[in-house]
């Protein structure tokens, strides 16, 4: 095995023949996701991934990684594995037909940008 | 107000946190994960501006400007204990250290939130967070790595028992601990290894190590009074190489 004082190296246990070990169990941790809270009372969102062996070291990078910056008051991680998501190939799902647009959530744009007016001008 | 006393202790605090924070800060770019790398490097980085803050009291005292005093000091006159001056080694002694060393750091700043002498509490309550960070950093290494494979257990072991009597120097008494007392500024180095016993005998258990035994209890001191490892000085010459360069400059 070629020991080298750099760890990227050393992790990657290379023989003396340079052939390299395969991979064992734990030598890459598991990836979680991470949500972010900026306020309190507002929405999770989420920022990204982290590798972790367990939840509490991926509540630590979560906070390194996507929290040391900017301001988060809450964070939560899950387990990527935990997720449960739809398949690319069933894409065709989400797809609607010209006709069916007034069902189409749009509209409500209008309503946020009418809010927004009121707010602004708030007293006219 | 004992001015003579505050600076003792404000100066070995100091040189704690920024001959730690440099000793951790070695690891960037060579942490066991990118993670884990960003994360010890981010603490590191916090340790130096601790130091600063301390750094920045001393000089409204009447020392130096706070870079010069950091970097132009040669290692006999550093009041760091020797336990933070130790090379990094492999990262399960730099865990360790970690550990022992921010229990302490957290313990004392939080004894000293109730300081009578003002500018030191405000610090303490400032940096009341950072400090509650890392100690949830160091419990959570400690724990996973001390009831991970066999390999690593028995480093951990090792670390502990190598670490120990240097980590008892943290706790070398001052020449003015009573002064520092009577007048409420600090309780002292003996009350706060008391807590200190107190707060990681829970997690060491935790991640099923043990204490090594109180008859081989040694306390290796003489860094708050400028004796040092050989260390030291290579790592002032380091820290301070390019500083000593032009001390004029304006960065």
């Amino acid at each position: 095995m070629i020991n080298s004082l750099d760890p990227r190296i050393a992790r990657e246990k290379i023989n003396e023949d340079n052939t390299i070990a395969p991979l064992t169990e734990m030598d890459n941790w598991e990836t979680y996701e991470v949500f972010h809270q900026k306020k309190r009372g507002e929405q999770h969102e989420h920022v990204g991934i982290v590798h972790a062996p367990n939840n509490e070291m991926a509540l630590l990078f979560g906070k390194e990684q996507y929290g040391r910056r900017g301001i988060s008051v809450n964070i939560w991680v899950v387990k990527t594995s935990n997720v449960f998501a739809s398949d690319y190939d069933d894409a065709d799902i989400f797809e609607t037909v010209p006709d069916k647009q007034y069902r189409e959530a749009g509209g409500y744009k209008v309503m946020e940008m009418i809010n927004k007016y009121k707010k602004e001008n708030k007293g006219l | 107000m004992n001015v003579t006393a505050i600076k003792e202790l404000l100066y070995k605090m100091a040189d704690d946190l920024l001959i730690i924070g440099h000793r951790n800060s070695e690891w960037t770019g060579l942490g066991p994960i990118l993670e884990e790398d960003i994360a010890f490097s981010s603490m590191a980085q916090d340790k130096i501006g601790q130091a600063g803050a301390l750094f920045e009291i001393l000089h409204e005292l009447g020392e130096g400007e706070p870079d010069t005093v950091a970097f132009m000091r040669d290692a006999n006159k550093m009041h760091c204990s020797q336990f933070v001056e130790l090379p990094n080694g492999e990262y399960d002694f730099s865990i360790l250290r970690h550990f022992l060393f921010d229990h302490a750091d957290q313990l004392r700043f939080e004894m000293l939130a109730n300081s009578s002498f003002e500018p030191l509490a405000q610090v303490a309550k400032k940096i009341k967070g950072e400090l509650k960070y890392h100690v949830f950093h160091a419990n959570t290494w400690l724990v996973k790595l001390g009831n991970g494979s066999e390999e690593s257990k028995a480093r951990m072991q090792t670390a502990l028992n190598e670490s120990w009597n240097y980590a008892l120097g943290m706790f070398e008494a001052g020449d003015f601990e009573k002064e520092l007392q009577s007048e409420n500024i600090f309780e002292g180095e003996e009350a706060l290894k008391t807590r200190w016993m107190a707060n990681i005998t829970p997690f060491i258990e935790k991640a099923n190590l043990k204490i090594p035994d109180t008859k081989s209890w040694e306390p290796i001191l003489g860094g708050r009074k400028g004796y040092h490892t050989e260390y030291l000085q290579q790592l002032v010459e380091e820290m301070g190489e390019v500083f000593r360069l032009d001390p004029t400059a304006q960065w």
